[in-house]
């Protein structure tokens, strides 16, 4: 098979660089310091310490017992992404790009967050590694997920309030795109997902693949074989990439990447761009995108921050179209309903990210023999979402 | 026959002076009142006009800008009305329009459909901010089957290699940003940019125009002393805002950009 994206960023028809002329020399020079890196034995070593000492990689595989019985059908296995340190996969990437903006000599760092657990990692890594960080956030995020907010002001990042658009993701991710071409020569934007302009989603599903490495021999010494479904949340795709990357020259694994149907399938009532988005660009990469006629993003709409977002990583438009990964939308009282009941089952919280991935998991558990196994990516912990699902659900805490 | 841009930078050349290019966003204060706003523009001495294609997520603009591309998309504007106000320009002037816009609202309209109702239009260019010469080729094929040019854009931060690849796309001017960051009036432009505009005008070997940050009638007097052509637009724009939708708009936009065009005077 051969090792996508080509050399100017593509994967297929979708990715490339689409961002001002301003950016384009950065993006080059950001493009080869990773491929430097990544040959840089040195790099790496520091890069896998930090994973290992600092995050506490590599995370669990756990068998989910009594959610498994309680379906009844396959053993149902948790990557467990949650347990890594700031409670998400995010550290993975956060931790690989500031290492790297450290060796490029950048001495700023800036990224966007919806749910606030890609500021929080980047929060996190830039104190680690003493860079200073500014963090951008939709002020509606910042009230769905005030908890991370000050999470990241604690850890000494800056946070600023966007307050265009539908103040989420998406207009974070602009804001910080503004800053990055007006302070580009100091600062390195970490970008949280596999989106943006080439080498970015390149780069994120690199630093994230380390999830799928993981889980790969895991579930083969756990259950004596390969899975027969892996299942992943897809926001922008980051987590669902890591953890695909070493299950796709499989055939007979199946992957599955759950978006969020929201409401219900109106536009502006979900963010489910395979079911209804169109090819299109959005900051800086040919991608499906929520759109009405002009060309103009659509709003969305998601109980979960994280999967709040109008476009979608290239590289999963592109597995998409070649049919080698099934998207499918679950919607918010689905979601909800995996959140209590993996919480219930198991004793654990699932982010309302990765309670997307779980919702998918309890329609189909049954199908599957119990010799069988599924994977489900537990990209995060539920914590930072207690508050909003108490306020979903009229609890008065 | 030269094109209408040639022309306008053949014209203020002999007149000893740079292009004065005056940008405004289109729909702002609302669709119907753009051709007047051109007009007003052609009467106080643009040259030639750049017409902003509003666009919801503006990831090169900044505040003035990106509001006024909110106004004009909550008043309605779509790029067939964008057209349509250009076409209605051709009848009565030769006023050289180039269309600023992202990518998306092109490929949405279908990129050869919009090349081709551009230039029935009588849109003599498109700059498209967030198609870098890497990515331009289809655009540039599109356009140039039609006889619209591609803008390419130049910023400081283009490697002397980037600039001569430009070569190839530009025909009358390429567009330097001259500095680093979005749209909008700046305090202080760079000290360097004297030395950066010759140096592009010699790798590309083309007119320069440059933008982003001019303000104010002192900077278009700096700037106009070393390239063809300046662009005013942030300034414009929030004048336009200021006075809002009111009968006198077009009069004080005319008296506004009056100074900034004869500050293109090189003496």
């Amino acid at each position: 098979m051969k090792r996508l994206p080509d050399e100017r960023g593509y994967f297929g028809p979708y990715g490339g660089r689409f961002v001002p002329e301003t950016l384009m020399a950065p993006l080059q020079e950001l493009e080869q310091a990773f491929h430097e890196a990544t040959r840089d034995k040195s790099f790496r070593r520091e890069l896998d310490a930090l994973l290992r000492d600092y995050c506490g990689r590599p995370t669990p595989l756990t068998f989910a017992a009594r959610l498994s019985a309680h379906l009844g059908g396959a053993r149902i296995y948790l990557k467990r992404e949650d347990l890594c340190h700031t409670g998400a996969h995010k550290i993975n990437n956060a931790l690989g790009q500031c290492l790297l903006a450290r060796r490029m000599g950048k001495v700023r760092v800036i990224a966007e967050t919806g749910a606030g657990q890609h500021g929080v990692a980047v929060a996190t890594a830039a104190a680690l590694l003493g860079l200073s960080c500014r963090i951008y956030m939709g002020t509606e995020d910042e009230r769905r997920q005030s908890l991370n907010v000050y999470r990241m002001k604690l850890l000494g990042a800056e946070v600023v309030g966007v307050d265009a658009g539908a103040k989420t993701l998406k207009d974070a991710i602009n804001e910080a795109l503004r800053d990055w071409v007006t302070n580009v020569n100091t600062t390195h934007y970490v970008m949280g997902s596999v989106l943006g302009p080439h080498p970015y989603p390149m780069m994120v599903r690199e630093f994230q693949s380390v999830i799928g490495a993981e889980a790969w021999l895991q579930i083969r010494k756990a259950h004596g074989a390969l899975p027969s479904l892996v299942v992943a949340c897809v926001g922008g795709g980051s987590n669902a990439a890591g953890i695909f990357s070493a299950f796709l020259p499989y055939q007979k694994v199946k992957l599955v990447g759950v978006e969020a149907g929201g409401r219900g399938p109106l536009l502006g009532h979900h963010a489910a761009r395979f079911a209804g988005g169109s090819p299109g660009v959005l900051h800086g990469t040919y991608t499906y995108v929520l759109q009405d006629g002009g060309g103009n993003t659509a709003p969305t709409h998601s109980v979960s921050a994280g999967l709040d977002y109008p476009a979608v990583g290239p590289e999963h438009a592109f597995w998409k179209d070649s049919r080698r990964v099934e998207y499918v939308q679950v919607s918010d009282d689905e979601a909800l309903s995996a959140f209590h009941l993996l919480s219930e089952m198991e004793g654990i919280m699932p982010a309302l990210e990765t309670a997307h991935a779980l919702a998918f998991v309890t329609k189909v558990a049954r199908s599957y023999s119990p010799a069988e196994a599924i994977l489900v990516n537990l990209s995060g912990r539920g914590d930072k979402d207690v508050a909003e699902v108490a306020r979903v659900e009229g609890v008065r805490l | 026959m030269s094109s209408r841009l040639e022309t306008a930078f053949r014209r203020a050349a002999k007149e000893k002076r740079a292009a004065f290019i005056a940008y405004i966003t289109a729909g702002d204060p609302s669709p119907a009142r753009t051709l007047e706003l051109l007009r007003a523009l052609e009467r106080g001495g643009a040259d030639i006009v750049e017409l902003g294609v509003p666009f919801s997520d503006p990831i090169a603009d900044g505040p003035i800008n990106c509001a006024a591309a909110e106004r004009a998309l909550a008043a309605g504007t779509t790029l067939t009305g964008v057209l349509q106000t250009v076409r209605e320009l051709r009848f009565a002037s030769s006023l050289p329009v180039v269309l600023f816009s992202y990518a998306n609202p092109i490929l949405a309209y279908g990129l050869s459909r919009f090349a081709a109702d551009a230039a029935t239009a009588g849109v003599d260019g498109v700059l498209v901010t967030d198609v870098p010469a890497e990515e331009a080729g289809p655009y540039y094929q599109a356009f140039r089957r039609v006889g619209v040019e591609l803008i390419p854009m130049l910023a400081p931060t283009s490697t002397r290699a980037r600039v001569k690849q430009v070569k190839k796309l530009a025909e009358s001017f390429v567009y330097f940003v001259s500095h680093t960051g979005v749209t909008g009036p700046q305090a202080q432009l760079p000290v360097e940019l004297e030395d950066q505009v010759r140096l592009v005008r010699k790798l590309a070997g083309k007119r320069v125009a440059v933008g982003f940050g001019v303000a104010k009638p002192e900077q278009v007097s700096r700037v106009a002393k070393v390239a063809d052509g300046v662009v005013v637009g942030s300034a414009i724009v929030a004048r336009i805002a200021e006075i809002g939708d009111r009968p006198e708009l077009f009069g004080e936009i005319q008296r506004f950009v009056q100074p900034l065009r004869a500050a293109t005077r090189r003496f």
